[in-house]
């Protein structure tokens, strides 16, 4: 599969991912030591889809994220350090804290939201291309959700609506199997989720989600097609997360040696570093470089989050509104 | 000020003076065109009941149908409001709020709280309200106060054409999200309305009539009913204070509490079911804010704790009249 990416791409779409794998290693970490609150979902295992996915995307483009969305969140660009933080829950996060790891938001880098509701991010997504539509910027969203969400109404309806706007949008499914601990091979009743396109008169493709290539590849498509004002397309990602649902999940319901496999044999990252290693002259130690500054980066915002203050008691009473 | 339109005219006035204002403002919902995609001429609805009727020949695709698929046109709505939109969107009843409400609630409503004041969401969600049509339990609710109860949510309930605009108007050039609901029994009543644009601030109650005996805090319909309640009991020698608040989020304590000081004595007359209602909570409101003022219990006017009945003579049982309003009153004056 050949696409068009310069070697700076190549390094650019590695540093996200691995940023992203870093950045829920640590969590996961952290988590366990007991200093961060809350639910946290992580995306760690499926970054080539979050970043073969925004490679694809300009500042003028949007996304809708899901509660798994720290992913997402760096692929598009928000700021690392305002993220930890956030999910610290400490006055200098991309949210001041009032978010949390379910709702980092940042519209300023087209980041329309984390979501704490499964489904709730394509009628939003649908919204964000309308508005592009009427500004005549070429612009795109993108509605990720997961195989749970691709059962809800809200992204069937959504789907719909987009094909009959003809929106230039794109529905990301991220079948990572599970829908907290129910399987996707019985939830979703179509066996792919890219089979339900056709019934919203859009192109679907499923690719697989491990090799950034095919992620990248489909939704450069996908994209394109958007763009040209073609209207909408379905990508399923077929990938695997490396942790439970949520931090705490023991994950008896996945076979016992389900998640030392995949990380033995499926690591998007290691194969990704195969591939541009021996295809694309990219040296291992240009690699490495990447990751020193990646581990740089994470230990920074980490000791940073920490060291943070809490919100301010008046910070509970602000931004409920504009004006009341 | 003499030209008289009807309260769906000032509505349409209203959306045709901000579309023609300001190119961001779209308008969305289920036949709000009528016609796209069918056989016969576009715009052959303008609504289900025509209040959005002539937009779409002014202009044209900032008007759209779309399928009945609420969650995704309001959830449309609310993301193109995130990115630089001001759409107008129609919940046809605000009955089917169960269909589409995560995407109020849980999305708009939350915005800018959980995302630390960064986001904007303009949207502004027109919905229908209130019995009388003999439309039964589905189709006649008055769900206002399930709204009010979202903190991050504006919500508005004009009860005159004269209101409708001002307040109409105001809701679209709005950052935050308004809901803002049309009791359909009053889309017909007319009422002195200027030609110029204009707005009425929210969270500011309007005192219809001045009086000393009784207040009664009226919304929406039952505005014109507490009117017709005080203008009988004036025969009698008993003087009452209307208040219509206007707004139930942003609420006007206030003048409430201004006018309990003078009279002692509050009627509330709620459509709304009575349970968390806005009659309870006006209610609880006064007791805990203006108890010194009270010389009588604070009185209710509300349908009973039951749907919306479909036979003529059950719903005419069901929704508060003039006449019980003007028992109400009574009922306060008897304590000395």
């Amino acid at each position: 599969m050949s696409v068009s990416l310069s070697r700076e791409d190549l390094l650019e779409a590695y540093r996200r991912m691995k940023t992203i794998r870093e950045f829920e290693e640590r969590v996961h970490v952290e988590f366990a030591k007991g200093g961060i609150p809350g639910f946290v979902h992580l995306y760690a295992g499926e970054e080539a889809s979050a970043a073969g996915v925004c490679m694809n995307l300009n500042d003028d483009d949007k996304i809708a994220s899901t509660h798994r969305g720290h992913g997402h969140c760096i692929a598009k660009g928000v700021e690392v350090k305002g993220m930890m933080a956030e999910i610290y829950g400490k006055r200098t996060g991309t949210c001041h804290g009032k978010g949390g790891s379910m709702h980092i938001a940042d519209l300023d880098t087209g980041m329309l939201g984390a979501n704490g509701i499964v489904g709730g991010g394509p009628p939003l997504v649908c919204g964000a291309a309308l508005a592009a539509k009427f500004k005549g910027n070429g612009g795109v969203a993108v509605a990720f959700f997961g195989d749970g969400a691709s059962n809800q109404g809200t992204t069937f309806e959504s789907m719909n609506l987009a094909a009959a706007w003809k929106l230039p949008a794109i529905f990301v499914a991220e079948n990572n199997g599970y829908a907290e601990a129910t399987g996707a091979k019985f939830s979703v009743a179509c066996g792919d989720v890219s089979n339900r396109a056709v019934g919203f008169g859009m192109p679907g493709v499923t690719v697989d989600g491990h090799d950034f290539f095919a992620v990248y590849a489909a939704m450069q498509t996908a994209v394109q097609r958007a763009r040209n004002g073609d209207g909408p397309s379905l990508v399923e990602v077929k990938l695997d997360r490396f942790y439970g649902h949520f931090e705490g999940d023991n994950q008896s319901y996945r076979a016992p040696d389900e998640v030392k496999n995949i990380r033995a044999t499926k690591d998007c990252i290691d194969r990704f570093k195969a591939r541009v290693t021996s295809e694309h002259n990219i040296a291992p130690n240009e690699l490495s470089a990447i990751d020193l500054e990646i581990a740089k980066l994470i230990d920074e915002a980490v000791a940073a989050a920490i060291a943070a203050p809490e919100p301010a008691p008046e910070d509970l009473l602000t931004d409920v509104y504009i004006k009341y | 000020m003499a030209r008289k339109i009807s309260f769906q005219q000032a509505i349409n006035e209203a959306l045709d003076q901000e579309m023609a204002r300001d190119p961001s403002v779209i308008i969305m919902g289920e036949d709000v065109v009528g016609g796209t995609g069918a056989n016969g001429e576009m715009d052959a609805w303008g609504g289900v009941l025509g209040v959005t009727k002539g937009l779409y020949g002014k202009y044209g695709d900032r008007i759209m149908d779309t399928p009945i698929s609420e969650s995704a046109f309001v959830g449309a709505a609310i993301g193109a409001a995130t990115c630089g939109m001001r759409p107008v969107c129609e919940l046809m009843f605000i009955d089917f709020m169960g269909v589409c409400f995560d995407q109020i609630y849980n999305q708009a409503a939350k915005f800018r709280y959980m995302f630390g004041g960064k986001a904007k969401t303009p949207v502004v969600i027109r919905t229908m309200i209130g019995a009388g049509f003999r439309a039964a339990a589905q189709h006649s609710q008055c769900l206002y106060p399930l709204f009010t109860h979202i903190p991050g949510l504006k919500v508005v309930i004009p009860s005159s054409p004269y209101d409708a605009k001002g307040l109409l108007i105001q809701a679209i050039r709005d950052d935050d999200p308004v809901i803002f609901c049309e009791h359909k029994a009053l889309y017909t009543m007319e009422g002195e309305v200027p030609e110029e644009s204009y707005t009425i601030p929210f969270g500011e109650g309007n005192v219809l009539r001045e009086g000393k005996d009784v207040t009664v805090v009226a919304l929406a319909r039952m505005v014109g009913f507490a009117l017709k309640a005080a203008d009988a009991l004036a025969k009698d020698g008993i003087s009452c204070e209307v208040i219509d608040p206007r707004t139930t989020s942003p609420f006007d304590e206030d003048t409430i509490l201004e006018s309990i000081e003078n009279t002692g004595r509050l009627v509330i007359v709620d459509e709304a079911s009575p349970r968390c209602g806005m009659a309870a909570d006006i209610s609880a409101m006064v007791a805990q804010k203006g108890f010194e003022f009270l010389e009588a219990p604070i009185q209710m006017v509300t349908p009973p704790h039951t749907p919306v009945p479909f036979a003529g003579s059950l719903e005419d049982l069901y929704i508060p009249t003039p006449a019980k309003i003007q028992a109400a009153v009574r009922k306060c004056l008897e304590y000395a």
